[in-house]
């Protein structure tokens, strides 16, 4: 009978001690609500969420939304006393927004909090420019590294910019990979001379946010800027008209009706086989292959973002963090913590998501499954988080750029004068909003 | 001397009860009114109230409205210096002038090809009646893919008979969007313009016949003058939604090239998603309700004219006579 009753009490104590340790308990039954866009990343973080309740008991219920919509939601969400959200996954640019109307929750406490911080998080493996250029804010500029800056969110769903390539059509006509912008645009050139009916390189163009999102795909490796150190608009330099002119051959020598071409157009002409090359995000690697999407199967190779005056490319795509009117924060802060583990992060890839972290890159099952990942781990490294101004006022600049430029590409508007244009609006719109005001 | 107390008690009641008859008589249409003008207040004073007051705003999208900073007309003034927005208010007007117009002819001409007893006529109208039933956005998505440049219809229709091909949504974008437009919505103004001819008092019609009228004579002379108020009404209604498309632009051109398909709602909207101004989206969308508002008025004003014009000359014939 002592026996027994020794044994049931150690049993006892040795449940307490298991429930002090798992740092999941407390919230164990819990019911996150978490609102994430409709996105091949977030596709395979749905697969793995089964696998965070099994672990830590805690229930995930997702909006998932289309990315405008998410961001039209959260604009109303995030502005309300109580949300309705635990955990938001954010575009990029909406960052700015957040962070400024104090809509993010700032995650020092929760890291500062033992019995939330995982010990064996490993922050420093996540990708040093996507962290800066998603997560960040109050730093540098006000939006990048720095000592006053602060962490709101961490990278999920992050994205550079990689140059995918026909490797039949090179093999057949013995062309080299680009490496350079000018190897790049000659190549683009050649290639509806050497395969008629095929266009040289796939790219954005449509008016507004496409045009202007790959204007700045160019900007960047050709040495040029939006603004310099003191916000005053350069993006009408002579490398902002190297980017435009860059931008204007590809897409004369780009498919047919490559002037009108969104994000989903100019890829669609690349899975087609309309087009020979694509210079975009790292997103689309899951679909080339992928029988039902992609009639070029087996035949796209990838390299680096090919080199200007420097080597730059992108960074884009989502961020999670935990609104400021969220009801269960520390939950929401242990399921972030979860998804960007090495653990999550790995079986997020695995799953086809996006990686954000250097190992899970170099991780041999994760390139065993997907070859490419070798080469993505290396664009990381020149992954530039200040390839576009994260302010509120981009948004409005954004849109003037991209419907200029788009003028530039069909009405034959002269670029220097047209990027003039852009800059002195621009200027006007920094004034108003304050950017001078130390001047 | 008690039965004169109690008629004269009477009589001072009576002029007090038909007093209170008389108020509540005065006082039921209020009564009656009352509730709707309450809905109207909720449902059409206060959003409006509050647009015009947004509108004069320094409101983003990450502010509340107590937030935001007033700065009176300046969203107004800004506005009205912009030339990007001033291209807006030209694309608008071009567009929901063109389509109402050609939808107004051909759905006009319809009516009168259409308006007989031929076998299967109700399966005709029915048909032609079929685009107005799609969703904007199916329309959008579906021309679009018949506008695309190597695979849509057109092209390869084009391309099949020995034509050179149409850059549809580049060089002609705007002239591809109002193609659009007329398809889906000519047949609102057909159904609105059978149904006023099938109105039409056949004795007038028979009159005119005996008196040796022919078709085009009947046409122009008696039924196009008949239609006229129930036209007017209608090319009002598809005016006011020309200059709120949306849905299909968004999806055919987003806009572009450039600004060539930028009608106003879209660059409403644009400032909201893009932009996050919504003090100045609600400005523009105030410039949009006033220039509105002032093609309504103007056409209201021309029907009464005509109307007033009609009956002095009906007055003098009879005079006349």
């Amino acid at each position: 009978m002592l026996k027994t009753m020794t044994y049931a009490s150690f049993g006892a104590a040795l449940m307490a001690t298991t429930a002090i340790a798992n740092p999941y308990s407390e919230y164990e039954g819990t019911t996150l609500v978490v609102n994430f866009p409709a996105h091949p990343h977030y596709d395979a973080v749905m697969q793995i969420l089964p696998e965070f309740t099994a672990q830590t008991g805690i229930e995930v219920e997702v909006d998932q939304l289309p990315y405008l919509a998410m961001r039209e939601r959260q604009t109303l969400e995030l502005g309300q006393d109580e949300g309705e959200y635990d955990l938001v996954a954010y575009v990029v640019f909406s960052k700015a927004d957040y962070v400024y109307a104090d809509q993010l929750e700032n995650l020092a406490k929760y890291f500062m909090n033992p019995n939330l911080a995982d010990p064996s998080y490993d922050a420093d493996d996540l990708i040093d420019g996507y962290v800066y250029n998603i997560g960040f804010a109050g730093g540098s500029r006000g939006y990048l590294e720095g000592k006053t800056g602060s962490l709101f969110g961490i990278p999920y769903g992050s994205e550079t910019s990689v140059l995918g390539y026909r490797t039949d059509i090179f093999e057949k006509h013995g062309l080299e990979v680009p490496e350079t912008y000018e190897e790049m645009l000659e190549l683009a050139c050649q290639i509806p001379a050497l395969e008629p009916g095929m266009g040289g390189l796939a790219s954005r163009a449509a008016s507004g946010h496409h045009a202007a999102h790959a204007f700045l795909l160019h900007l960047n490796p050709l040495g040029g800027a939006i603004f310099d150190d003191n916000w005053e608009p350069v993006m009408n330099s002579a490398e902002g008209v190297a980017a435009a002119e860059a931008l204007k051959q590809i897409v004369e020598c780009g498919p047919e009706g490559a002037v009108n071409f969104g994000f989903g157009e100019a890829l669609g002409s690349f899975l087609n086989g309309d087009t020979a090359m694509y210079l975009d995000t790292t997103v689309v690697a899951g679909q080339v292959n992928d029988p039902e999407r992609s009639q070029v199967v087996g035949n796209v190779g990838w390299a680096l973002h090919p080199m200007g005056t420097e080597r730059a490319s992108q960074t884009g795509g989502f961020g999670i963090g935990i609104p400021s009117n969220a009801e269960n924060k520390e939950a929401a802060f242990l399921l972030m913590q979860w998804l960007t583990s090495r653990e999550g992060d790995k079986l997020v890839a695995l799953a086809g998501g996006n990686p954000s972290r250097f190992s899970t890159h170099a991780d041999p099952d994760v390139n065993a499954a997907f070859p490419h990942m070798a080469t993505f781990g290396e664009a990381l490294q020149y992954a530039d988080p200040d390839w576009r101004p994260i302010i509120p006022t981009w948004g409005r600049i954004n849109a003037d750029l991209g419907t200029t430029l788009s003028e530039v590409l069909t009405q034959e508007l002269d670029i220097q004068e047209a990027l003039d244009g852009v800059a002195e609006r621009a200027r006007a719109a920094m004034d108003e909003a304050g950017y001078y005001s130390w001047q | 001397m008690s039965d004169m107390t109690v008629a004269k008690g009477m009589n001072q009641r009576r002029p007090a009860k038909r007093k209170a008859v008389s108020l509540a008589n005065r006082l039921s249409p209020y009564a009656f009114v009352g509730p709707a003008i309450i809905v109207l207040f909720i449902a059409l004073i206060i959003p409006l109230g509050y647009m015009i007051y947004g509108s004069m705003l320094d409101w983003t999208a990450s502010q509340s409205i107590e937030e935001a900073d007033f700065i009176g007309l300046k969203n107004y003034t800004d506005l009205w210096n912009d030339p990007r927005f001033m291209k807006s208010v030209s694309v608008t007007l071009r567009f929901a002038f063109i389509v109402v117009v050609v939808e107004l002819i051909v759905g006009v001409g319809l009516a009168l090809l259409l308006d007989r007893d031929i076998k299967g006529m109700t399966f005709l109208r029915t048909m032609f009646i079929l685009p107005m039933m799609i969703a904007p956005v199916v329309v959008g998505l579906m021309w679009r893919f018949m506008y695309h440049p190597s695979d849509g219809t057109f092209n390869r229709f084009l391309e099949k008979i020995g034509l050179p091909s149409v850059d549809w949504l580049g060089e002609h974008a705007l002239m591809s969007v109002i193609i659009a437009d007329i398809w889906q919505w000519t047949p609102f103004i057909f159904i609105l313009a059978l149904a006023a001819l099938q109105s039409l008092p056949r004795s007038t019609l028979e009159a005119a016949r005996i008196d040796g009228a022919s078709p085009w004579q009947q046409i122009i002379y008696i039924k196009l003058p008949l239609m006229m108020p129930v036209l007017i009404v209608t090319a009002l209604l598809r005016l006011i939604d020309a200059f709120k498309v949306l849905e299909v632009i968004l999806v055919l051109t987003d806009g572009g090239p450039g600004q060539e398909t930028q009608i106003l709602s879209h660059r409403i909207n644009e400032t909201m998603t893009e932009v996050r101004h919504l003090g100045e989206a609600a400005a523009m969308a105030n410039y949009l309700l006033i220039l509105l508002m002032a093609l309504t008025l103007g056409m209201l004003g021309f029907n009464r004219w005509q109307e007033n014009r009609t009956a002095r000359i009906r007055a003098a014939a009879e005079e006349d006579v």
